[in-house]
This record gives structure tokens, C-alpha cells and sequence, in this order.
């Protein structure tokens, strides 16, 4: 099965009184990693929230694609997966209690499940902590929950919120080879918002947003040869210092 | 001299068979901006509790602004202030509700309150109506209330648990600016971070592993006694950017590859094997000499099965 891309365009939101999103264009290519990067306040959790349909646009739209036809987002909602980025798991469930919660959720077959989980457990190491609360998982362990719940049902669109913020070093780049892993079996689509400047230097494509505008997309090395600087950091910089 | 604001003499803390913290011994001096780092799990958190009297230790001493915990935990409670990682505020209560509570909590009567206040926005630069719900306030300036909420009752000593966990670059860095503050006023931070930029702004930092310590010194030490050897970033072109990083990676020459984004932090075995690897490279990638970064170090000593 081919991936799936995603196009948004001309999509604009007002939240309260603040402009979220300003006529905001993406362009998601099927089975690729996307990063979202840009300030607090840019529209990244907003843009999120549209993709999956928690929100709906005032203006603009959000339309699927797989090889190259059209596709009808209720087509595609049961294969797609978010972790947003506030704490969303249970806290009184364990480890092993909200896998099994999403299994039926997801209502995967016994031997599908067991093989899934089995795989998700030892590549995020978290196999000795099965029993373990949510509520009662430190940080990183945490994201590591909210990622496995995501990706229990092999999802084929992936949308990650800040996933790594407040993680350790490396347990964040575990997460990424993680990713990584996701993308090479080719089925997954992946986009990821990010604080970290060398996690966005990683995506296939990024898209620096601001204000609720897309103000550049494309390959990392691309775009920071077309603005003339060296990495994403002195990017936002030499934008702050134009602001002021 | 003044005495140590901390001082941990083989700490221990089990829950159930489980070891969360395993002898650890550490000194942390008066008005010092103490980092202590470690992975998720390795039991900082932990430590820190005990550290605040919330927690009684399995074995080991603590002393903590002179007050040995053995005597007594309120002692310490009264003279730390715990900025905890999970929960410091209520969503909906205001500003001014979460301080009056928290001023209630600590019996501090209205009038040494208001005084407080005053002081505390002032130092933190706290600037939002106090009629604010907490959960109206952006990320920077929860952090800022939840600092004030704990320096209350005018602590000799704060704990700060990941206090910019989940916080924006600009809003950070104006945290530690703070923090920066708070230990020039003579008062001690014991602080934990994930991000290393942070943690370079620290006097000294300890190193957590699997409930262990596993080094402390200062962010120079570290770097010296944890890299004796020299380290590179490399930059391959971007054409042939697999075969080059796979060709680095086999070199016999070559000791560690770290992903930094695009580039790579690559340290070497045997310098003039390396030399001779990167001539034979060429033009598909570009090379230069680089001072280990903490998070080099940080991996470095962390990696591994047990953490």
C-alpha cells in the first residue's frame, strides 16, 4: 500500500482573539519525516490539531492523497495516530493496562497485539516497568508510553507534538532512531513538531512556521541555503534580531 | 568557610526490592548553582525528595542547611523550597489564589505575604495581573509563579526539579537568568535539566546512572577527564552522505559517531589514521576540529544497557 500525503491549503483559524493560523499552506509528502519548527505561539499544535481533525478550519482545507487519487479523511482517520503534547495517558493505568487498552481501541487480533507489543516494549526499554503506573513514569518514559500507545496499530499517517521535549539526551535520540525505523519500513507518514534545532536539521522536509504562516519548507540543507546560514538556530535568530 | 548547603553521605532509597538511589556521597557548597543530570529514571527525583525531607532515606546521612535529617525532617522543610516537576500550581485558582494558598500552607501571615510578593515578582520578574488564572499564563510565566510560589517562606536552599521542562528557547533562557540571580543573592540552586545548554551554566555538575553517581565536577572537568582524546564534527556532502558516514563508521581509526542533525560528532582512536581517512575522503566531507559539547559527554558516560 502506498503512503499517504497530505496538502493544506490557504487554512486559517482564530482562537479566541489570537489569529492561530494565518492562510497556512503544507505540502506532506507520502512517507516521509516532517518537522514542524517555530516559536511558541507559531501554529504548530494548531496545525496538528487540523490534520486530525480536532478542529475545523475557518477558512482553507486539508485534503489526502495516496498514489496520486484523492482520498476521503474518514478513509483515512482509522490509520492515522497523534500524541499531543500535553499528558494525555491515564495515570492510574499501568504500563501494561493502557497497552491493552488500546489494543481495543484499535481491536487488533491476540497474535498481532502480542507481537507488536513485544517489539514496542524492547525498543523503548521499558519492558521492566510494565507494571509500572503512568502517573509514576518519569519523563521520558512518559513520551515513550504516549508513542507506543500511537504506534500499537501501525498507523500510516503519524502526528507527534513536541515529542521530545523535557526527554534526556538520549533517550532522545532513541525516539529518533525510533522514527527512523518508522519511515524506513515505508508505510508511515511522519509529522513532528520540535524545539531542537538538530532534530529538525534530521526531518526529510521542514517547514518553519510563524505566526500561523508557512514562511519556508523544502529539505533541511535546501532552506538553510536558500536563507544563507548554517543551522535552524541562526536561522530564528537572524529573524528575531530583523523583528526588533 | 560556611558550611555545606547539602551534604549526601552514602544515600540510599529503596522501594520494595527496588534501588532508586545506591550510596551516593556528594557535597553541594552555599550559594553554588548545583546541575544534576541523568536519564529519565536514574533517580534524581528521587534523591531530590530526599534531600527535601519529603523522603526518608533507606540508609545514609543527609544534611541539609545544617540540619541533619536523622533529627527530624522539619527542620529541612522549613529552609528548602521544592519546585516539583509534576505539580507546583492550581489550574484554576489565580495568581493570587495559588500564593495565598501557598502562604496558608506555610503559615506566613498576610503582611510578610504581601512583602514577599513584592520582592519575588520583582526578582522574578513576574509582570501578569494577579487576578490571572494560572492556566491563562503562557508557559514562561508559570514557571516564574511557580519559582515565587516556592521561594516563598524565603528558603536557604531551592530544589528545582526540570523547572524548563516543556518550556520555549527564549522563555528558558530567561529562567536561568533567574536562577543566576537567586545564587548571586547568596541563596543555593540544586537544579536538574535535560538540556545541556542549561546545564553548562552550572558551577559543578553530578551525573546520575541507574541510581549511581557516576561523576561530578565542573561542565570544564568533565569535558577534559571525558574526552582525553580529540574530537571532530563532520559534515559529508549531501550526495553521497550514506557511503561516507558508512565508510566513517567501519574506519578502524574511528572511536564513537554521534548524529548531531546534519552533522557528526566523530572522536578518534588513532589521530593519524583518522588523518589519513579524511584525506582519503576528500571533498565528500568537510571536517573541523570541535571542543566536546555537554551532551557529548553526557552520552558518552550514560550510554549503555543500564541507565
Amino acid at each position: 500500500m502506498e503512503g499517504i500525503g497530505i496538502d493544506v491549503t490557504g487554512l486559517s483559524k482564530k482562537l479566541g482573539p489570537t489569529q492561530a493560523l494565518d492562510r497556512l499552506n503544507l505540502k506532506i509528502e507520502p512517507g516521509l519525516l516532517h518537522g514542524l519548527i517555530g516559536p511558541d505561539g507559531a501554529g504548530k499544535t494548531t496545525t496538528m490539531r487540523m490534520l486530525i481533525g480536532l478542529l475545523r478550519p475557518d477558512a482553507g482545507r486539508v485534503s489526502f492523497h495516496r498514489g496520486g487519487s484523492p482520498v476521503a479523511f474518514d478513509e483515512i482517520r482509522p490509520g492515522m495516530a497523534y500524541m499531543p503534547q500535553r499528558q494525555s495517558l491515564y495515570a492510574d493505568l499501568s504500563v501494561s493496562e493502557h497497552l491493552d487498552f488500546f489494543r481495543d481501541l484499535y481491536r487488533l487480533p491476540a497474535d498481532v497485539y502480542a507481537r507488536r507489543r513485544q517489539e514496542l516494549l524492547s525498543i523503548t526499554r521499558l519492558e521492566k516497568f510494565v507494571e509500572r503506573p503512568a502517573g509514576q513514569l518519569s519523563g521520558g518514559m512518559y513520551k515513550k508510553l504516549g508513542l507506543m500507545c500511537a504506534l500499537l496499530q501501525s498507523p500510516n499517517v503519524l502526528l507527534l507534538d513536541e515529542p521530545t521535549n523535557g526527554v534526556d539526551p538520549i533517550s532522545r535520540r532513541e525516539f529518533w532512531d525510533l522514527l527512523y525505523r518508522i519511515i524506513e519500513e515505508g508505510k508511515t507518514t511522519v509529522v513532528v513538531s520540535t524545539a531542537y534545532m538538530d532534530e529538525a536539521e534530521r526531518c526529510a522536509r521542514v517547514h518553519l512556521i510563524d505566526g500561523g504562516r508557512t514562511l519556508a519548507e523544502g529539505a533541511p540543507r535546501a532552506v538553510l541555503r536558500e536563507a544563507g546560514v548554517a543551522n535552524f538556530d541562526e536561522l530564528f535568530l537572524k529573524r528575531e534580531t530583523a523583528a526588533k | 568557610m560556611t558550611s555545606p548547603a547539602v551534604i549526601a553521605d552514602r544515600l540510599t532509597v529503596r522501594f520494595g526490592d527496588f534501588t532508586a538511589v545506591a550510596e551516593v556521597s556528594f557535597e553541594v557548597a552555599s550559594g553554588e548553582i548545583f546541575g544534576f543530570l541523568g536519564a529519565n529514571g536514574a533517580g534524581k527525583t528521587t534523591t531530590i525528595r530526599a534531600l527535601c525531607g519529603l523522603l526518608k532515606p533507606t540508609s545514609g546521612r543527609v544534611v541539609v542547611a545544617g540540619h541533619d535529617a536523622s533529627h527530624g525532617l522539619t527542620p529541612i522543610k522549613l529552609r528548602v523550597g521544592y519546585m516539583s516537576q509534576r505539580f507546583t500550581l492550581y489550574d484554576d485558582l489565580t495568581v493570587a489564589e495559588n500564593l495565598a494558598f501557598t502562604a496558608a500552607l506555610r503559615k506566613i501571615p498576610d503582611a510578610k505575604l504581601r512583602q514577599r510578593k513584592k520582592e519575588l515578582f520583582g526578582l522574578v520578574g513576574f509582570d501578569q495581573a494577579e487576578s490571572t488564572m494560572v492556566r491563562d499564563l503562557a508557559g514562561g510565566f508559570r514557571q516564574e509563579l511557580s519559582l515565587a510560589a516556592a521561594m516563598l517562606h524565603d528558603p536557604e536552599i531551592v530544589f528545582l526539579d526540570e523547572p524548563t521542562a516543556g518550556v520555549a528557547p527564549a522563555a528558558r533562557a530567561r529562567f536561568w537568568r533567574l536562577i543566576r540571580r537567586i545564587a548571586d543573592s547568596g541563596k543555593t540552586v540544586f537544579v536538574t535539566t535535560h538540556y545541556m545548554d542549561e546545564a553548562e551554566q552550572c558551577g559543578r555538575i553530578a551525573l546520575m546512572r541507574a541510581g549511581k553517581l557516576i561523576a561530578l565536577d565542573s561542565p570544564e572537568g568533565l569535558k577534559k577527564s571525558t574526552f582525553p582524546e580529540k574530537l571532530y564534527e563532520l559534515t559529508p556532502a549531501a550526495e553521497s552522505s550514506r557511503a561516507t558516514m558508512e565508510r566513517v563508521r567501519s574506519d578502524a581509526s574511528v572511536r564513537e559517531v554521534k548524529t548531531y542533525g546534519l552533522h557528526y560528532h566523530v572522536s578518534a582512536r588513532d589521530a593519524a589514521g583518522f588523518g589519513r581517512l579524511v584525506r582519503d575522503l576528500g571533498a565528500h566531507v568537510e571536517v573541523r576540529e570541535i571542543a566536546p559539547s555537554l551532551e557529548d559527554v553526557f552520552i558518552r558516560l550514560v550510554e549503555g544497557k543500564d541507565r
